[in-house]
């Protein structure tokens, strides 16, 4: 018994000393039904979750049904989307924004240092900053006054704008989005808004000073450094150095303040969720999430900044400790995790355990 | 007398045959099984369900009862929307209030541990609730809302886009078998019949559009036997198909009309009840071929039959959900009609006894 513990300890120190270093597996644990609902709220697909520096958390969720109405000759959508806040036990706290203007189709929450709420939603066009009280303190972008019926060809993208020559998806040089993913701040306070989605959105990063005065964007549709197919999560770290996971590209572009290209990382699927931990010690997590149709991939990775993979954890499924979709990821701490699947309408404590070695059950 | 029943037959032929001759659809006999099957007195519970003031219901899509006798009605009301009642027929509670996937409400089972499972052909999601009524497990995925359009309505003929796996297109009902595989019928949009197992995870799945056997003309409803044996209504063939737990062809039984609701009892010998339902289209050339409910054995010997279209108490009105958790007594409720009837079978009973 001693004998064959010692040969499986001196296998996994090879193993690991071996070429799996940047593979090796995370052990982690997670708590699935860590929120605790009212009995007559449900919470739909999570499309975002962050916490504030007192450990409350916030859940940006499509629950409810859009709903459409006709004008005289126009149609209205409203509603579909709501926001909730919990304390750090998970006990249920509020809702903010009750059916609110620009609350259709919610894409992220994150909570800036100052502990004002953003809110990104992808139906409305809205970046909404909310004042800790619950409050709006700040809007960006309009909601379209109506939406099209019938659909506009799938596949009909943006021409290039009136501002010339800077590509589809290069929107406007301003705050009129095309269904935006995500926001993030730098230390100045400068706001990132990644801007947007899919085949009809925009392809770009926006920023903003913490006026919300538009700085500057870059990007345009494609496959090229600095171009972008679904931007859909953005992450600043403590330098002020800007990530975007670009989704439809299957990488994570990096660039400096200004919107430079710096670097890109690869082979680490296609990053849904992405969020970078406090502290002296910067990590980045990145989902390679599962498609809505398969239970393929799922897993997510842990990075150093400059790219380099520590390690991941989990697969797709529907059990606890498994991912369906993860659309959110909020990093509490390095170990601390809180992750939103959309296929399992539920939100994951994830605790990771640092040189656990083994896998926990 | 006999010479005025030959000009009515004469007059009846005549309308048919003009309905016809402007293209409508042929009304289709009685089903075979009708004149042979003995029928089965019953009465229905009056005032059985107590709403509170101001909750009514709509459609009477699905009731399913559970361990405790209590039932939830899964209705078209305002909304979509899903109640529970004691088994006395008082209001509970609303379970799964403004959910994200009640658009259109098509079934509702509860499963042997008492979870409650709903299929909503509208957001084309199931989902299933523990016995406290919170969601545990979801199974395919509501269209996304977002970017500022509305997809057109497609015309119809359109053909449906490739089945997948994990999407559903307009499901219509589910059921598990002992091991808790969960086998669904999908739907109007596809014509098939998927396999999960208990994790959710796809397993296989078979049909396609047609009248050839393991193809499907809407499987509208569904259930499995202690054996794990599969029965699907396939109701647009008016054809129950029974298949293996690996979705294989078994059998067809299709003398008993258009299957819109099927339902087979627990225990140690299962019985399979299937409705020849009225259709929802009002169309009263059918009210004398359809109305009726079979009760047969699981091999497809028909026991006995009850029920006439209607819409007093006893009658049915568009059948669209059986629960029949006690073989004698069975919840039913009606598109047509919005209530839920509970059914009490007097199988021995010379006359029907008074029910309470």
């Amino acid at each position: 018994m001693n004998v064959r513990l010692k040969f499986s300890v001196l296998l996994l120190a090879l193993l690991g000393a071996g070429a799996l270093h940047a593979q090796s597996e995370l052990s982690y644990d997670t708590n699935s039904t860590f929120l605790k609902w009212p009995e007559h709220i449900y919470m739909g697909e999570p499309a975002g979750v962050a916490h504030n520096s007192k450990g409350h958390i916030f859940v940006y969720t499509r629950t409810g049904s859009v709903n459409v109405s006709t004008g005289s000759s126009r149609t209205f959508v409203r509603g579909g989307t709501r926001l909730f806040e919990f304390d750090q036990n998970g006990t249920y706290v509020r809702e903010i924004g009750q059916d609110i203007y620009g609350f259709v189709w919610a894409e992220n929450v994150r909570v800036d240092p100052q502990d004002n709420i953003w809110s990104v939603d992808s139906g409305s066009n809205m970046v909404i900053k909310f004042d800790p009280q619950g409050r709006i303190a700040m809007l960006f972008g309009r909601k379209p006054e109506s939406v099209t019926v019938p659909t506009m060809p799938p596949e009909s993208r943006p021409a290039a704008n009136a501002f010339g020559g800077r590509g589809p998806g290069a929107g406007v040089l301003g705050d009129n989005f095309g269904s935006p993913a995500d926001v993030a701040w730098d230390a100045a306070g400068n706001i990132f808004v990644a801007d947007g989605h899919g085949s009809a959105g925009n392809a770009r990063i926006a920023k903003f000073d913490k006026d919300g005065r538009f700085v500057k964007t870059w990007g345009s549709y494609g496959s090229g450094e600095g171009q972008f197919n679904t931007p859909h999560a953005i992450a600043v770290d403590a330098k002020g150095t800007v990530y975007v996971a670009d989704r439809g590209n299957k990488r994570i572009q990096v660039f400096d303040n200004d919107g430079n290209f710096k670097t890109q990382y690869t082979g680490l699927g296609s990053p849904m969720a992405m969020c970078i931990t406090p502290g002296p010690h910067q990590y980045l997590y990145a989902s390679n999430s599962n498609d809505a149709g398969n239970y393929d991939n799922g897993e997510i990775y842990k990075l150093e900044l400059d790219g380099t993979v520590v390690g991941k954890f989990g697969s797709a499924g529907k059990g606890p400790k498994q991912f369906g979709t993860v659309h959110a990821m909020d990093c509490q701490s390095e170990n601390e995790l809180y992750v939103g699947e959309v296929l399992n309408w539920r939100v994951q404590r994830v605790t990771l355990h640092p040189g656990g070695g083994r896998s926990a059950k | 007398m006999k010479r005025n029943l030959g000009i009515c037959a004469f007059l009846l032929g005549g309308l048919l045959f003009s309905g016809i001759a402007r293209g409508q659809n042929q009304v289709p006999p009685r089903p075979s099984a009708y004149a042979t099957a003995p029928d089965i007195p019953f009465t229905s519970v009056p005032n059985f369900i107590k709403l509170p003031t101001g909750l009514y219901l709509g459609e009477g899509i699905g009731v399913a009862s559970n361990s405790k006798g209590h039932f939830f009605v899964f209705t078209r009301s305002g909304r979509t929307r899903l109640f529970e009642f004691d088994r006395t027929g008082e209001f509970v509670r609303e379970v799964g209030d403004g959910l994200y996937a009640f658009e259109m409400a098509h079934g509702v089972r509860v499963d042997p541990q008492d979870n409650i499972w709903v299929v909503d052909e509208g957001s084309n999601m199931i989902v299933e609730f523990n016995p406290q009524g919170r969601v545990i497990m979801t199974l395919g995925r509501k269209p996304e809302a977002g970017g500022g359009r509305i997809p057109a309505t497609p015309a119809n003929g359109t053909p449906p886009p490739p089945a997948q796996p994990y999407f559903f297109n307009r499901p219509t009902d589910l059921a598990w078998d002992p091991a808790g595989d969960i086998f669904v019928a999908d739907g109007y949009g596809n014509s098939r019949v998927v396999k999960y197992d208990k994790n959710g995870m796809f397993v296989k799945a078979v049909g396609t559009k047609g009248k050839e056997p393991l193809q499907f003309d809407t499987p509208h409803t569904i259930a499995a036997d202690a054996q794990g044996n599969v029965y699907v209504g396939d109701r647009g063939n008016r054809r129950i198909q029974v298949l293996d737990n690996d979705l294989n062809l078994k059998k067809i039984i299709d003398n008993v009309g258009a299957p819109w609701a099927i339902c087979i009892s627990p225990g140690p010998h299962q019985y399979l009840y299937a409705s020849n339902s009225n259709p929802d289209t009002s169309d009263s050339r059918y009210f004398p071929v359809s109305g009726e409910i079979y009760k047969m054995e699981l091999d497809g010997t028909v026991l006995g039959k009850f029920g006439t279209p209607g819409k007093l108490l006893g009658e049915f009105s568009t059948t669209h959900w059986i629960d029949c958790r006690h073989e004698n007594e069975l919840l039913i409720s009606e598109i047509t009609s919005w209530r839920v009837q509970k059914i009490l079978l007097h199988p021995n009973a010379a006359s029907p006894r008074a029910s309470k």
